[in-house]
């Protein structure tokens, strides 16, 4: 599968400031049954989205980008179907204080950068989102690894080497790790 | 040498390479497969015309979707028969061993593998589903993916991970009568939180974890993912390998003695780091039960829903508020005595045979209260089976708890076994996440004994008050 790199990002910022959202809130479990990688999208926070006051149905929200949200995102399940259904919405980066160990592997498979910023941090751009009236936007440059905004904001994140190399180059793993075919091979005759 | 952990050990046997930018790239022993995780992936390598490197390391089941009702009636979701069908398709197309709906041994991947002996000591086994923990109870280094790398993991039998950190949760003393694997588990989580091992493997020692069944270590290791922990071990003793011998799949003969030898050197050494440790006195556990909408909201039987008031920050505040608000609960309520609609026993937390004994123990000669819908769903058709063959499917039937077939079932409610809206449900499943056993479904997590006799008492009830 061949992805987008992601280098250095713009986008319009939606804000979700609520901790622990797990991929069940993300993509409830009727929607699993589909074969294909397509087809989320519509089904994303389905249960919250029938909420009027929900967050994301606000008209600042529309055509965002890049969500800020509370600590532990993307808890329980494994199901990588909640990054499919972020990306297809549209979302290219989630930035929080933390993030699920699952959720994380499942965002840079796809593409999706998962930022962790301070508690602090977030809650100065979820501020500064709201305050924005859907007109805030952040940059996020994974070279440099660091969130900016034009109005001062500036931010450095940490985010493992090999995750970044992926995200940056839009890596597909399975390819690079055939290219370790013989060490694979002789791992297996020394177990056999 | 330096002392290492049980995880360490089974870390360093699988390292295949070390990438210059620090991940390994580790070796998997056993890739569990499922319906609802895997038709991406198959079709992922299909597309790239790739194979599944070790299909004899590769087993598929369906658990997640497959109705619990009758099984000689067709699906009646056809979405759901087609993810089936994709199963089968891929299980044949290339060369991966599928239990299914007709299969005696199909049940829910978590409950078969053991089962089956395939979940071994010292293995890293693998599959698109976080309760894949569980198989940590034999000494494994079990965790759950994602579906792309589900795909990696089929097409090369490894996956790119970086090495976690390590967590010792120590349980000391002995728990009391009434108090089971279940509540240990939940007690911890509450103590820690949803994250609270996030990037490590929890091992759990103590007195209290060595005193457990393989079964009971199962339900710990099952809900390690619930305190956000990548994985939860258990050193292997001869508790696991009495579990073990004679099982279809594990070792025998020669390979037996040989596959013993090696799992007696996974415990970890003396002196051994940790890089954290938490401690938990066993002995002053209670029964738990969830009041919120995630497992760590969880507190006594003998407790109360809690104050959002009295927690420290906003952030808990208002999480708090939230779940009281979808939970429908007042602060200050107790927790034993509140209404019940539904009861569910199943799921991979606490489906096998010994959970279905104790639910039946309290339920023997008991009725289930009016207006109480109570479903029994065995993990895995052969639990059903030796359910059966105790008598215990008539002692739940007897006294009014429906007798399923063996899935997922309302754990998650991909199939028809869901609370409506509003439904208050006690169960021995692993999440309360809003509208997780159903949109609008409130769920009370808790151990099979305190699920039975909720069943019959209408309410929540303090188990250690029943004979």
């Amino acid at each position: 599968m061949t992805l987008t790199p992601f280098v250095r990002y713009s986008g319009k910022c939606a804000a979700l400031p609520r901790a622990d959202v797990d991929t069940d809130q993300i993509i409830p479990k009727q929607f699993l049954k589909r074969v294909e990688r397509t087809g989320f999208g519509p089904a994303l926070f389905h249960d919250w989205r029938s909420n009027p006051a929900f967050e994301l149905n606000q008209p600042e929200a529309k055509d965002a980008t890049i969500l800020i949200t509370g600590a532990n995102f993307g808890c329980g399940s494994s199901r990588e179907h909640a990054v499919w259904a972020l990306a297809e919405y549209g979302f290219r980066a989630i930035l929080a204080p933390s993030f699920a160990d699952i959720f994380t592997a499942n965002c840079c498979q796809n593409g999706v950068a998962p930022v962790r910023l301070s508690g602090d941090g977030i809650d100065e751009l979820v501020r500064r989102c709201r305050a924005g009236n859907g007109a805030y936007r952040v940059t996020i440059d994974l070279e440099a690894q660091r969130v900016t905004d034009d109005a001062g904001f500036s931010a450095a994140f940490a985010m493992e080497p090999y995750r970044r190399e992926m995200l940056l180059r839009g890596l597909d793993e399975i390819g690079r790790t055939l290219l370790e075919e013989p060490r694979i091979a002789a791992f297996e005759k020394t177990r056999s | 040498m330096t002392p290492r952990t049980l995880f360490d050990k089974v870390w360093d046997a699988h390292v295949v390479h070390r990438f210059p930018e620090g991940p390994a790239l580790l070796y998997v022993d056993l890739h569990l497969v499922h319906e609802v995780t895997s038709p991406q992936a198959f079709e992922g390598l299909r597309q790239a015309g790739r194979r599944v490197r070790r299909p004899e390391r590769t087993v598929a089941t369906v658990d997640h979707n497959v109705p619990t009702g009758d099984r000689t009636l067709p699906l009646d979701d056809p979405i759901a028969a087609t993810q089936l069908e994709a199963l089968a398709l891929n299980a044949q197309a290339f060369g991966v061993e599928l239990f299914d709906l007709a299969s005696p041994q199909q049940g829910i991947v978590h409950v078969i593998g053991p089962e089956l002996g395939l979940t071994q000591p010292g293995m890293v086994v693998v599959c698109g589903d976080s309760h894949t923990s569980t198989h940590g109870a034999f000494g494994a280094f079990a965790l759950g993916i994602g579906t792309s790398e589900v795909e990696h993991v089929l097409a090369t039998q490894c996956l790119v991970l970086s090495k976690p950190l390590t967590m010792e949760a120590r349980f000391t003393g002995q728990r009391s009568a009434g108090v089971t694997a279940k509540d240990l588990i939940l007690a911890l989580i509450g103590r820690i939180g949803t994250a609270g091992a996030a990037g490590h493997v929890l091992e759990y020692t103590g007195d209290a974890i060595a005193a457990l069944s393989m079964e009971e270590r199962m339900t710990v290791c099952n809900m390690s993912i619930e305190a956000g922990a990548r994985a939860g071990m258990i050193a292997p003793d001869e508790t696991t390998f009495a579990y073990l011998e004679g099982r279809a799949r594990a070792p025998s003969n020669r390979d037996w003695g040989r596959s013993v030898v090696a799992w007696r050197r996974l415990p970890s050494d003396p002196g051994a780091a940790y890089d954290r440790r938490v401690e938990l006195d066993a002995a002053a556990v209670a029964p738990q039960v969830t009041w919120g909408t995630n497992p760590g909201m969880v507190t006594d039987i003998t407790g109360y829903v809690p104050n959002p008031a009295d927690f420290a920050t906003p952030a808990e505040r208002q999480a708090v508020e939230r779940a009281l608000a979808y939970m429908a609960l007042t602060p200050g309520t107790p927790l034993e005595g509140l209404p019940i609609e539904r009861v569910f026993v199943g799921s991979c937390t606490n489906a096998r045979i010994e959970d279905l004994r104790a639910a039946a123990l309290v339920a023997r000669g008991r009725q289930v209260a009016a207006g109480v819908r109570a479903m029994v769903v065995p993990g895995s058709q052969q639990v059903k089976a030796q359910g059966e063959r105790e008598g215990l499917d008539r002692i739940f039937l007897e006294a009014g708890f429906e007798w399923r077939n063996a899935g997922c079932s309302m754990c998650l409610g991909m199939n028809a076994d869901v609370l409506r809206r509003g439904e208050r449900c006690a169960s021995t499943s692993n999440r309360n996440f809003e509208g997780r056993q159903g949109a609008g479904g409130r769920t009370h997590l808790m151990s099979p004994a305190m699920a039975a006799a909720a069943a019959v008492a209408g309410r929540l009830v303090d188990v250690r008050e029943w004979s």
